[in-house]
């Protein structure tokens, strides 16, 4: 066969694998990222299933390149059929171009129209034939031999990350698989595959999922209590942190409901344990009232909203950016608190850990939103960077005979006494109160709380992580959280193609840094405002503090499928 | 739960905040307050080592009113704020106060689930069957022919809610009734129940004078269990089942694991970061 593939000295590999329940495209998918990783690459998985719990047509996605990728390309070089049953479903997740290839063995079935429509090339291979040489063998892993081999990984990498994916099937298992590896790389040889050469890292990476990296994040800030309900697609990152929070002296409780969890968060950080709830937007509105408790009574507390399709149960195993006017509005009453959200995979290690750090010195809620197209997707990464600033909880271990909870500090924070502590004692309060924590329904009280209350986060110095800022020129791209990663490729692409524009891609949401995010727009004369959502949650919040120019455009666009850079530079040249 | 000796020893008058409640004369509460405050001087436990965790109510005020740690949260949550309390913080005395439409109402799932947790907390439940805060609406302890709030004007025509009952059903470890014109048997009760390892629920029945005037009844009503029960759920279903819901004292105490059961396993932040490293 004679194939043009990219090459990861000009790019990247994209390519994904189709199959159905038990066929294996996830097993497939993660060996070739792993072994992507092993031979010094980055890279990105995605994965994608039908409606069914078990079985049924699954996807894998990768992208992979030389250097850090954090989002999918706008096509896939390479469609690897291991199963076509209802994969048509999948054909908007996965765009091709007339020069893509789509390798598949012809004794599986057809290739459904679909894909096969815009002209990509088609080649057959014997997967199962080469299979049924191997005792044990199976067609996927005869499939990754194949693509390993044409993204130019090397076969001892892809032996490798075999036996690390698949050695808790037993030595047999792994054998085969190994056996299985060599017959698909043979295969790709005799067609005369021309070999790509990988640009070797030698830098400590990670192989990490979005879910994990909050995991860790919220390990690394402290968090050793976590109360959640599980709710896809946010499970994850509770059974990451289970048994980890055990193995370091805390404790993960699965709670009755997400009333409770918020609920138990709160008790939990009462007591000074830094405390932790991960949801998805179902669970975010039923804690709603917690989440103002917490501000009320100044209890720091962090709420994980791994988004997904919405309103209501939506679509929850595909991702949306529309939680954001919840997290920002969805209290009742005046309730300043924290909302953030992570830039990509790695990033959701950092937000995590800053929202923690956060939450403890500022004694609020963090709302930190993450989705599903960061929670669920697996990159190859440089490891997360740590907060510069170490914060923590101001504590009053001391406490005055005339001591006060919430008394009026000059920046808002009022040290808080932990139970256990003499002469500290104080009842916390949802109900409006004085600087000792009595109930009042005076008007002194509640005006002198509610500022004291918002001055300790207005007045606060959030440094330069509240965005990340890239590029120059009069055209701006202002993006938040999962919408950053296709954003910033399609700015490095308009720069390629002499375009100058910045992007400014927001992390801390609320509070807004507003007079910061004015000085980034000094001299921009037009503005799009990315985002996955329907209606433009952030363009109109960012229009309500006035700081975008008159030419300012919302590039709003719902999910469930991932925004890709080429639909943004569209926007820019046409818009 | 180990009562710890602090010198000189409190009374039962150093246990009150001095806030003055927001209760009408002649409330049950009060009798409850002072029960509490009582038993916690007899089991001399330290104040900075006890945290009343309340909702929303007349009764769910009473932790203001208690010089301890304290939570006034939110209406219903009261059980699962005072678990994650516990959790984090196993060597606090943690009690739980709040009222029937607190707890059996809009709260009543996590009543349910502290009950088969078994979490060594302590709560109480003052039942005046009636929704005190906002003027006098049926709660789900109310009999269903009670006409007196215009909210439902022919009555709920709902069952009552059975306290006891549930709470045995949902595997509390710990039941035992209690009235505010008995402050003698109610504090020996408290005392028990906060003795008592895993989850204790003290049923009160606290009349409310404002809106169920015909409460003051109760005190020719009630009538004592002729002895304390043993750890059989069985005899306790029976003896619950057979008595018309003015039964006094301790109905049922089982010995049963406490939750969470702490697993000894250890590591290092370090040692779970290098899973991730390629």
């Amino acid at each position: 066969m004679n194939l043009e593939m990219p090459t990861m000295e000009t790019g990247s590999i994209s390519l994904a694998i189709t199959g159905s329940g038990g066929s294996g495209a996830v097993t497939a998918g993660l060996i070739l990222l792993e072994a992507a990783a092993k031979s010094g690459l980055y890279g990105l998985m995605m994965r994608s299933a039908g409606p069914q719990i078990r079985g049924g047509e699954s996807l894998s996605l990768l992208r992979l390149a030389g250097s850090p990728v954090a989002c999918m390309d706008d096509h896939f070089d390479l469609l690897l059929g291991l199963d076509w049953h209802n994969a048509g479903r999948f054909a908007q997740e996965i765009p091709l171009h007339a020069s893509s290839l789509i390798l598949s063995d012809p004794a599986i079935g057809a290739i459904p129209d679909t894909f096969t429509a815009g002209g990509a090339v088609v080649r057959g291979l014997t997967f199962k034939d080469r299979a049924a040489r191997v005792d044990g063998g199976r067609l996927n892993m005869v499939a990754v031999g194949t693509a390993g081999a044409l993204c130019g990984l090397p076969q001892d990498m892809l032996a490798l990350a075999a036996d690390e994916i698949l050695k808790a099937k037993g030595p047999g298992v792994v054998e085969a698989a190994t056996a299985c590896v060599a017959q698909g790389y043979a295969l790709a040889t005799e067609h005369d595959v021309p070999a790509t050469k990988p640009t070797h890292s030698t830098l400590a990476r990670w192989n990490i999922s979005g879910n994990e990296a909050c995991g860790l994040g919220a390990l690394r800030g402290g968090v050793r209590f976590v109360a959640a309900y599980p709710i896809t697609p946010a499970t994850d990152i509770l059974e990451w942190l289970g048994p980890r929070l055990e193995q370091l002296g805390g404790l993960l409780v699965q709670a009755e409901d997400e009333l409770a969890s918020i609920n138990m968060v709160i008790g939990a950080s009462y007591g000074g344990v830094p405390a932790l709830t991960a949801t998805s937007g179902p669970g975010l509105s039923l804690m709603q009232e917690g989440l103002g408790l917490a501000v009320a009574s100044e209890i720091p507390v962090v709420v994980i909203d791994v988004t997904r399709g919405g309103p209501s149960t939506g679509i929850p195993t595909k991702p949306e950016q529309s939680d954001l006017n919840v997290a920002l509005y969805g209290m009742h009453g005046d309730a300043p608190h924290l909302v953030l959200a992570p830039l990509d995979v790695r990033d959701c290690a950092f937000t995590t850990q800053w929202a923690v750090r956060l939450a403890e010195h500022l004694q609020t809620a963090a709302i930190v939103l993450s989705d599903q197209s960061l929670g669920q997707t697996r990159a190859v990464t440089d490891p997360a960077k740590l907060p510069g600033i170490p914060l923590q909880r101001v504590t009053e271990p001391s406490p005055a005979s005339d001591y006060r909870r919430y008394a009026l500090t000059a920046d808002g924070v009022s040290p808080m006494t932990l139970p256990g502590t003499k002469g500290g004692m104080y009842t916390a309060d949802g109900l409006e109160h004085d600087a000792f924590g009595i109930p009042s329904s005076l008007a002194a009280d509640h005006h002198q709380q509610l500022d004291k209350r918002r001055r300790k986060i207005e007045a606060f110095d959030f440094g330069s992580d509240w965005a990340e800022l890239r590029g120059d020129g009069k055209l701006c791209l202002i993006c938040w959280g999962s919408s950053s990663g296709a954003t910033f490729e399609a700015g490095e692409r308009l720069l390629a193609d002499g375009i100058a524009i910045r992007v400014i891609a927001l992390r801390l949401l609320a509070p807004l840094r507003s007079d910061a995010l004015a000085q980034a727009l000094a001299g921009v004369e037009k503005v799009w405002v990315v985002e996955q959502n329907h209606s433009g949650q952030l363009y109109h919040y960012l229009r309500s503090y006035g700081v975008l120019p008159e030419d300012a455009h919302s590039l709003a666009k719902p999910g469930p499928i991932p925004l890709r850079p080429g639909e943004i530079i569209e926007a820019v040249k046409h818009g | 739960m180990q009562a710890k000796m602090s010198t000189p020893a409190l009374q039962a008058r150093d246990y009150k905040s001095g806030v003055k409640p927001i209760w009408c004369p002649g409330c049950g509460h009060f009798a409850v307050l002072a029960a509490i405050t009582r038993s916690l001087a007899y089991l001399e436990l330290p104040r900075e080592e006890v945290a009343l965790i309340s909702g929303i109510g007349c009764s769910s005020r009473l932790p203001a009113y208690v010089d301890s740690y304290g939570f006034h949260g939110l209406h219903g949550r009261a059980l699962p704020l005072a678990t994650g309390l516990k959790v984090a913080r196993p060597d606090l005395n943690v009690l739980v106060t709040g009222g029937d439409g607190d707890g059996f109402s809009i709260g009543g799932n996590h009543f349910l689930h502290a009950c088969r947790r078994n979490i060594d907390l302590t709560y109480v439940v003052m039942d005046n069957r009636v929704y005190g805060m906002t003027k006098g609406q049926a709660s789900p302890t109310t009999a269903p022919d009670w006409a007196a709030s215009k909210m439902t004007p022919h009555g709920t025509g709902v069952r009552r809610f059975q306290p006891a009952a549930i709470a045995l059903a949902a595997g509390a470890t710990f039941i035992a009734r209690g009235y505010s014109g008995d402050p003698k048997g109610m504090t020996r009760i408290l005392a028990e129940a906060i003795r008592h390892p895993g989850f204790s629920f003290v049923h009160v029945l606290s009349p409310c004078v404002t809106f169920r005037p015909d409460q003051r009844s109760w005190k020719t009503e009630v009538h004592p269990f002729p002895a304390d029960a043993g750890n059989d759920p069985v005899e306790a279903a029976r003896r619950i089942h057979a008595d018309d819901g003015m039964g006094l004292g301790i109905i049922h105490a089982e010995s049963l694991p406490v939750w969470p059961a702490r697993q000894e396993t250890e590591t290092t932040l370090a040692a779970i970061e290098k899973e991730f490293l390629v």
